[in-house]
């Protein structure tokens, strides 16, 4: 829930508060009153008037301020004062060219097009907000005494509100009273985080005993909170009751505007913030203005012109000034004194032209450049959404461009930085195997399922592709495909929470719950494991029959039970029944277990965690889960729900499936029975939910979740109710979660866990090989290890399962201290965390779990694709080494013949040392065998030419070879990596790679490192992810791009491109993204030309009047030929053109290449379009010139024709330029000829004596009589375009580019092309592959330590994996380890073991979901290094850790982790972060 | 009820899906030609264009070849120009004569241009000195001319008329052709009329509807250079007198170019018919305009016109070049075409 924009929500929420309050007396809570308790809502009186009401207003102007500040915000925009400078430079009669108002007109219509654009967003804005402020809600109202149904703009702070199941919450409201038993609301917050899972909310605690219905009447309490702020996760404040008594308030009392209402029938609450001032519309941020690459070169181009513009500008000047010199006294007939009758100097006259000039030649600034731009981009835009290949069926949704500026940047890419979970997956997490008490169950009948699936898919892929009707995957897919639908991310807006939109959205999303498509639900079990399971549950049950005590249990069936019992209970799954989703499914147990000790026991603590438990629980950053934090906090609040036990009568038909057993429901509501269908399990994150499948498919089902109990089914055992004593959530720096629950069965407090393998198993309890137990406990670890290891390397995600038994004194000195540790003032986090490791340890292993994340469909041919593309791909991913690995193999990231670079340091020396070390490497192996093009040319089989190819414009990295070469580092290594004085050893390493994978890297490293490459290798990159855990990457990007799916849509809010799924990439990038680059690269190269050789014309004129600032165009022409004459034709081609088709581009993604090196638009190509243009107007001014020499022929007599051509040539110039020609370009350029002499005709018809001064009445009429005037028109236009014809056409034709052999390839009818694609290889142009200059090295440097004795290279190098190439890799790791030894000799305390089984490297810490990684602090604060070897072999345990201040600290011995005190415990588990 | 809207809002969503349009335009699979720059295009299209050129050349060529020009430069600058004196010398109403012989037939009809060579008329400062109100007979005008005419617009406080630069500069030499027959000066009658635009003569400029002209011009001055006032401009015509006099006309319509040449008369009767016959001819200047100040040049131009203007082989020739380089660089394509990629495979 880290929210990553906060900042700029912050830095707008004092300017609202601004506008909205002129409080009196600005103090730093708000106090909110009743509104009941006052006479008039409205009054003066109100204690609550200066609070902002609930009428929201997002629109910018109204009628009187648009015009001032539409007007303010678009002179922020430089062009636009610099033309309106011109302008009014016409106003000055010394220097007045055009008539004035007329020079004003392309100004007054540029701006008045922007205005009309920002006055109609601005009235969709102000539509949406009506619809939202005319939504309806129950309000008290005092008068009537009653719940009166108003407007949400009505509503104010101070009013009560009553919501009912499924409402909107129009604004934030403090939950005075719920329908629900436990005093429970739960709410849907996906329009804000996105996050689909349920969150409870809680009423105050002071109405908590209220069992009638609440009433306002009564309420005479005052609250007292924060001021608004768009922190979603803290509400502070308290009530204050008339008697006195304060009672906190946490967040978890706080309803948010735009949550739904889930679960609970009606809840009453007291408006808090409302409008403006609720944290949903503080945390409101506008879409993000980006400014493209080839903007940004265009700007420089910009500066180029005006620079240009200046120097004739100044020539012109000078050549005036001599020109008035050279008559001296002798004043010509046709000279005109100034208006005093006196000369003007020709100095004077000099500075005056230059002015005079800069109007004259003003159009070669582009004023409509800008504008054209921007209508480009909008019609780039509503292409991408328009197409079907990027829409996806499944969900409903297609591409959105939130950033509406950057569309060309797509096709410049050259990194892309790829998060793993959610984005090359699909975060659907499947259940595929388990290890349990050392066995392991291969759950084969599930794997072939699964595969099923697959085929299923790619089969409705196909079928889909053709026709988009097809009969579903019946029954079974019918319900997934209902959730995709609805969970549709609508493309509207998400930028105002609250809007329309999102309200149907989210009342869309809630129906179904997230993670469970039946994909992810219908687990096969393993015949051999459910056997077990039978057998071990139909013996406690025989045991529970005859009072046996379960310790008689065989260990291996408990394990297998306890196992069972901890996927089901420990978690923070909630259960929902299907016909009424999201109504929380209650079971009740109308027998209440007698009262034993240790509910007594633990009556003792309640009260002290009544009050103390809840603040902390609401204020711990730890706690992310809100339903953790309402645990333990309502351990027993209400009577009814006080412990419970089972029922020894409970029926025992638990083989049946489930629940046939229909409890009482709570509130009268039908009761659910099995013909409803099953229960639906709502968790925060896809694993949870899968191990609770994988659970049911054993027959043991979570039932319910209460706060203080958990329900279970088991086979045989019928329904137990687990008291649930304590949830310790999880976060990602313990990397797992536990419970505390005490066993219905046993009677025992046990705590179960579940966590990262890396986590749990140091956290297993030591064992004591003497016994029989210890030593098959003990194998079981050593097995389970060996299985972990088996799944990492089949990709799975794992999860270690322990528990632990603890006796009641225990957990009473436990509770204890915790209680102390949440009641804690300072440091509370710190001590809450050494409290969660007290209970952790010790732990007994019970298995372990494999679970699938699957890839997305397409993701290994979109990598392979997108990879032909030249572009680098790098995946950034938070999964452990293993799996990361294991999927970039699946996706083809990673192939098998090629060789694997993996980086593992402990240390900063050691890291510097690898990189060395690899950087010699690479350098070894790849400059001297470049020489024989095996190692770089063996590229896949369409060569248009080398991915990097050294012509690369865009930096140094061209220089880099990228080799057949695999880097894998982890996040640890990152963290040095990335310090300033090995990046640059790093990118030299990486960037000579061909895929980059970095493991368990945080949220901040991930930015770090798109950061790194951005700003050092300069190039574009562009950041794909699809959690809260991407975003920050997301922003930091060149290029965000958001997955649309199932963790949330942060993601998709910081992106500037949301896609439905990876594969879709594809086309963005290729075909998108190439097009809009080339359309608008040449659209901006043709306006540069265009106006540079329309003024050119008029420059070449000066030297024949006198550098006078005379115009032979009309002033007419010259102002709108940009405008309006020239102007169509270039935006159709600017949107439409195609110059290879989608099919080709897809087909040969080498043609990507010309994008990332701006081959459509360079540096010179600016300059060569100059000389182009200069060439052109010379041509196009002296071929009317001689013809009319000598001749009586007026001014604009010639003028006209010129005009005439120029716009000939240039319109036939953009036909060169035109690839594609739609009867669209041909109906624009018959337009722009025909608007330009009817223009014509009727200017020069309609008033004979106006227009001064050229006055051009009947000229055009003339012309068209004149064979001259045609004969020009022929021959100029073609004489000016000869050359760039004659280039283009030898250069096509000759020496064509792969973009021109791909428009050749387009021409070819479909069969043939396809043959020659499947042919292979396509000979164009030179086959260059120049040897590569190598890397320029920093210079090796030996590795010291401050105190200058050399460190230990605490490091591991692994080039071990599966498949890989023969000799190569053995030759590294020769050399690397030569390196280690090397090292080693100097110092004994050497950890290193090389020949350490690939399998049972683990020494980093165990997986984290991404989407839990998201509220990961900072783990890049790595001041102490670990190491820990695992305990194969030997069950010693070395450590090293090595702070700044000691150095190197080598602990020999056995050092189990639990005998270690608790700092140093803590401190190396964050550092192992 | 909020719940049923939500219901109702739910229905839509359904119902209304984000599919896009599938059409040929929002698919971006409209027909298009694609113009393929192949050298099986290229090179006939290089050559065919050529040769059309060349035609057209040639046409041009032989048209601007029958035009006769005949252009006698009458400064005076050097000394055994007739107009030396004229040039040199203040005296008003100067006349010299300039005598010259045509060899051969001028056809007919014959253009008698003047020409100024360094003459800026497009000086963008002249060009604007005029009032097109007061030139469409505007009497409002007259008694307060525009800025624009500044600083020819009032004439101590006396509103000049017609004002501006342009007009007070008016060319004001005076021509007499005399064919010499036989040691006898006829007088070759010149023709006068026609000689601006029509739209000038007719629409653009117009005298004020006052009955005699010269009323019209009371309480105003004639431009400063001028020696008589508008309305006696052309003693000879009432018609061609005040704003819509020809001279005054074809002056106001500035040239393009420094060098240029204004049609003076056209030679029209009937015993001109045919043209200028060969003979002696002599041209009686009155010399008034001062050009050497500037180093300009005046000078008189005889010639007839073709369908295409005055002579000028300019264009002619510019198509031959035009078409003979397309045919030159098809060949060019042919050979490298011929020498790296003939015949293309695929």
């Amino acid at each position: 829930m880290a929210r990553e924009g906060e900042d700029a929500g912050m830095a707008k929420a004092p300017k609202r508060k601004r506008q909205k309050k002129r409080k009196p007396k600005e103090n730093k809570t708000r106090t909110v009153h009743a509104n009941v308790l006052h006479d008039c809502a409205k009054g003066d009186e109100n204690p609550n008037r200066h609070y902002a009401n609930n009428e929201i207003k997002t629109t910018k102007y109204t009628v009187l301020s648009f015009l001032p500040k539409n007007l303010f915000e678009q002179f922020h925009r430089f062009a636009n004062v610099y033309f309106v400078f011109i302008a009014l430079l016409n106003f000055v009669p010394v220097v007045n060219t055009f008539q004035p108002e007329l020079a004003l007109t392309p100004v007054i219509f540029i701006l008045s097009v922007t205005a009309i654009k920002d006055l109609w967003e601005d009235y969709r804005r102000h539509r949406s907000d009506k619809e939202i402020n005319h939504m309806d809600c129950l309000v008290y109202s005092r008068g009537e005494k009653r719940y009166v149904e108003k407007y949400w703009k009505e509503v104010r702070v101070g009013d009560f509100i009553r919501l009912r199941c499924n409402e909107i919450l129009p604004a934030d409201v403090l939950l005075l009273s719920s329908s629900d038993p436990d005093r429970l609301c739960h709410i849907e917050t996906a329009t804000l985080d996105g996050e689909t899972n349920l969150k409870q909310r809680q009423v105050v605690r002071s109405f908590f005993d209220l069992d009638c219905e609440f009433d306002p009447l009564k309420y005479n309490s005052i609250i007292e909170c924060e001021k608004p702020n768009n922190d979603l996760n803290r509400f502070r404040g308290y009530i204050i009751h008339r008697s006195g008594r304060r009672d906190a308030l946490y967040k978890e009392n706080l309803l948010l505007r735009g949550c739904t209402i889930r679960n609970t029938e009606e809840a009453v609450g007291i408006v808090i913030y409302a409008g403006h001032e609720t944290k949903a519309m503080l945390n409101n941020n506008g879409p993000r203005y980006k400014r493209s690459k080839l903007e940004r070169q265009m700007n420089v181009d910009v500066f180029w012109c005006v620079i240009i513009l200046l120097v004739m500008c100044l020539f012109a000047a000078a050549g005036h000034g001599l020109w008035m010199f050279q008559y001296g006294d002798k004043r010509p007939v046709f000279d005109v004194l100034s208006p005093e009758g006196t000369d003007l100097s020709p100095i004077m006259s000099a500075i005056y032209l230059f002015l005079t000039m800069i109007i004259v030649l003003q159009v070669l600034i582009p004023i409509s450049l800008f504008v054209s731009i921007e209508i480009v981009k909008i019609c780039q835009v509503y292409f991408i959404h328009q197409d079907m290949d990027l829409y996806d069926e499944e969900t409903d949704s297609h591409l959105q461009c939130r950033a509406l500026n950057i569309t060309e940047d797509l096709g410049q890419m050259q990194y892309i930085f790829s998060d793993k979970t959610g984005t090359l997956t699909d975060n659907k997490m499947v259940f595929r195997r388990c290890t349990v008490a050392g066995v392991e169950y291969s759950h084969d009948a599930n794997a072939k399922r699964l595969a099923m699936y697959q085929e299923m898919d790619s089969e409705e892929e196909d079928c889909m592709s053709h026709g988009g009707t097809l009969p579903r995957r019946d029954s079974v897919t019918s319900h997934q495909s209902a959730r995709v639908v609805l969970r549709s991310h609508s493309t509207k807006s998400h930028r105002r929470t609250g809007s329309r939109a999102e309200a149907k959205r989210a009342s869309i999303l809630s129906k179904h719950t997230a993670f469970s498509s039946p994909m992810e639900k219908d687990i096969t079990p393993d015949p051999q494991l459910l056997d077990k399971v039978n057998e071990c549950s139909s013996q406690m049950d025989f045991m529970r029959f005859h009072s046996q005590p379960m310790s008689q249990l065989p260990s291996d069936l408990s394990d297998i039970i306890d196992f069972f019992i901890a996927l089901t209970v420990c978690n923070t799954v909630v259960v929902s029944s299907p016909n009424q989703p999201r109504h929380k499914v209650r079971m009740r147990f109308e027998l209440k277990s007698p009262v034993k000790t240790i509910e007594d026991f633990i009556k003792r603590f309640t009260p002290s965690r009544l009050t103390s438990g809840s603040n902390s629980s609401s204020s711990s950053s730890l706690n992310r889960s809100s339903n953790k934090g309402c645990s333990s906090l309502l351990s027993s609040p209400s009577a009814e729900s006080t412990l419970t036990k089972l029922n020894e009568e409970t029926p025992p038909g638990g083989l049946e499936p489930g629940f046939s057993a229909a409890p009482p429901c709570y509130d009268g509501r039908p009761s659910w029975s099995p013909e409803d269908g099953e229960l639906r399990y709502e968790a925060e994150s896809p694993d949870e939910a899968a191990l609770v499948y994988a659970a049911r498919a054993y027959k043991c089902s979570l039932v319910g979740r209460l706060p203080d109990h958990v329900t279970v089914e088991l086979p045989h055992l019928g329904r137990l109710s687990f008291e649930l004593l304590h949830t310790l959530g999880f976060d990602s720096t313990r990397k797992r979660m536990s419970v505390v629950v005490r066993h219905p069965l046993t009677d025992q407090i046990t705590v179960y866990t579940k966590g990262a393998d890396s986590v749990i198993m140091e956290l297993i309890k030591p064992l004591d090989t003497g016994n029989s137990k210890g030593r098959r406990q003990k194998k079981i670890v050593c097995r389970t290890q060996n299985y972990l290891n088996l799944y990492a390397a089949d990709g799975l995600r794992t999860l270690c399962i322990a528990k632990k038994v603890m006796s009641k004194e225990e957990y009473a000195c436990w509770l204890q201290r915790h209680l102390e540790a949440e009641t804690a003032i300072q440091g509370r986090e710190e001590l809450l965390f050494q409290s969660a490791l007290r209970l952790e340890t010790n732990l007994h292993l019970l298995g372990a779990t494999g679970i699938e994340d699957r890839l997305q469909d397409g993701v290994p041919e979109t990598i392979a694709s997108l990879r032909r593309a030249g572009l680098q791909i790098w995946v950034l991913t938070g999964d452990k080494q293993e799996t990361a690995v294991n999927i970039a193999y699946a996706c083809k990231l990673l192939e098998p013949d090629e060789e694997i670079l993996t980086l593992n340091a402990d240390s900063h020396e050691a890291c510097a040392l690898l990189l060395e070390e690899s950087l010699h490497y690479i350098q070894a192996k790849f400059f001297c065998s470049s020489g024989d093009q095996s190692a770089t040319a063996d590229f896949p089989p369409f060569e248009i030419y080398p991915p990097a190819s050294p012509s690369s414009s865009s930096s140094h990295a061209a220089h880099f070879l990228v080799h057949r070469l695999g880097l894998v580092i982890d996040g640890r290594t990152l963290a040095y990596a990335l310090d300033k004085s090995l990046e640059d050893k790093f990118l030299a390493v990486a960037r000579s790679c061909r895929s980059v994978l970095c493991c368990r890297s945080t949220p901040l490293q991930k930015s770090m490192v798109v950061k790194l490459v951005r700003n050092k290798l300069r190039v574009m990159t562009l950041a794909i992810g699809d959690g809260a855990n991407d975003v920050s990457m997301i922003q930091v990007a060149d290029v965000g791009v958001g997955i649309s799916g199932q963790e949330g849509m942060q993601a998709v809010m910081a992106s500037d491109f949301a896609l439905p799924r990876f594969r879709y990439l594809q086309k963005l990038l290729l075909v998108h993204g190439h097009w809009c680059y080339s359309r608008l690269a040449n659209m901006i190269l043709y306006f540069f030309y265009k106006n540079a050789m329309f003024v050119a014309l008029i420059f070449w004129y000066q030297f024949y009047c006198g550098f006078s600032g005379s115009a032979m165009i009309d002033q007419w022409y010259l102002i709108f030929f940009n405008l309006m004459f020239s102007a169509f034709p270039q935006l159709i081609t600017g949107t439409l053109d195609k110059d290879v088709s989608a099919e080709t581009l897809q087909q040969l993604p080498h043609l990507y290449v010309n994008g990332q090196n701006s081959e459509e638009y360079k540096p010179y190509m600016f300059w060569m379009n100059m000389i182009d243009s200069f060439y052109q107007s010379l041509v196009c001014f002296f071929i009317p010139y001689f013809a009319y020499a000598d001749s009586d022929v007026d001014l604009f007599t010639w003028g006209t024709p010129i005009t005439t051509i120029a716009l000939f040539t240039i319109l036939l110039h953009l036909g060169i330029e035109t690839k594609t020609w739609t009867w669209i370009n041909w109906l624009s350029i018959a337009f722009s000829v025909a608007l330009f002499f009817s223009v014509a005709l009727l200017y020069n018809a309609s008033c004979p004596t106006c227009y001064s001064p050229s006055n051009p009445y009947w000229t055009m009429q003339r012309l068209l009589q004149d064979p001259l005037f045609y004969l020009l028109c022929t021959i100029t236009p073609v004489a000016a375009l000869l050359p760039r014809y004659f280039y283009r056409a030898c250069q096509s034709t000759l020496f064509p580019n792969p973009v021109q052999v791909g428009r050749q390839l387009d021409k070819l009818p479909a069969d043939t092309r396809r043959n020659i694609l499947s042919l292979g290889r396509l000979k164009t142009g030179s086959p260059l592959s120049p040897a590569p200059p190598f890397l320029p090295l920093a210079k090796l440097s030996p590795a010291k330590d401050p105190r200058g004795t050399p460190r230990a290279p605490v490091s591991q190098t692994d080039e071990e994996h599966g498949g890989g190439g023969p000799a190569a890799p053995a030759r590294s790791r020769e050399r690397l380890s030569n390196v280690y030894s090397s090292v080693s000799t100097e110092t004994d305390t050497l950890p290193y073991t090389k020949d350490a089984p690939p399998l049972t490297d683990w020494e980093a810490p165990g997986q984290s979901p991404p989407g839990w990684t998201a509220s990961t602090p900072l783990a890049a604060r790595a001041d102490g290094v670990q190491l820990s070897l695992p305990p194969v072999g030997a069950p010693q345990c070395v450590k090293y850790r090595r702070s700044p201040q000691e150095g190197l600290v080598s602990e020999h011995g056995v050092h189990p982790p639990a005998h270690r005190t608790a700092p140093a415990a803590e401190q190396s588990l964050y550092t192992a972060l | 009820m909020l719940a049923d809207s939500v219901e109702t809002m739910v229905k839509d969503e359904q119902e209304s899906s984000n599919r896009p349009d599938n059409t040929a335009f929002t698919q971006q699979r409209l027909p298009a030609w694609q113009p393929m720059l192949s050298a099986g295009i290229v090179i006939p299209g290089f050559v065919l264009i050529g040769l059309a050129f060349i035609g057209i050349g040639v046409a041009l060529f032989v048209t601007s070849q029958g035009i006769q020009v005949l252009e006698i430069d009458y400064t005076g600058v050097e000394q055994k120009s007739p107009c030396f004196r004229c040039a040199n010398s203040n005296e008003k109403n100067c006349v010299c004569n300039l005598e010259f012989s045509i060899d051969r037939l001028l056809k007919g009809p014959v253009f008698f241009y003047y020409g100024l060579t360094n003459y800026f008329q497009n000086y963008r400062r002249y060009g604007v000195s005029k009032d097109d109100n007061q030139l469409s007979g505007d009497l409002d005008y007259f008694q307060s001319p525009s800025d624009t005419c500044s600083p020819y617009e009032y004439d101590n406080n006396v509103p000049i008329v017609p004002c501006g630069s342009i007009a007070n500069s008016m060319f004001n030499d005076t021509f007499k052709l005399y064919q010499t027959v036989n040691g006898v000066k006829k007088q070759v009658p010149l023709d006068g009329k026609g000689i601006a635009w029509w739209s000038d003569y007719n629409i653009k400029y117009r005298n004020p509807s006052v009955t005699p002209l010269k009323n019209a011009f009371n309480g105003t001055v004639k431009p400063i250079f001028w020696s008589k006032p508008a309305y006696e401009l052309d003693p000879t015509d009432s018609t061609n007198n005040g704003f819509i006099n020809q001279d005054f006309l074809v002056w106001m319509r500035r040239a393009a170019l420094p060098d240029f040449r204004k049609l003076y008369r056209r030679i029209t009767h009937e015993d001109y018919k045919e043209g200028l016959p060969a003979g002696n001819y002599s041209l009686e200047i009155s010399y008034n305009y001062p050009v050497l100040s500037f180093d300009g040049r005046k000078k008189v131009v005889f010639s007839n016109v073709s369908w295409m203007g005055g002579k000028n082989e300019f264009l002619g020739i510019a198509y031959l070049v035009i078409g003979s380089l397309c045919v030159f660089m098809s060949i060019v394509m042919l050979i490298v075409y011929a020498k790296f990629k003939f015949p293309e495979e695929d």
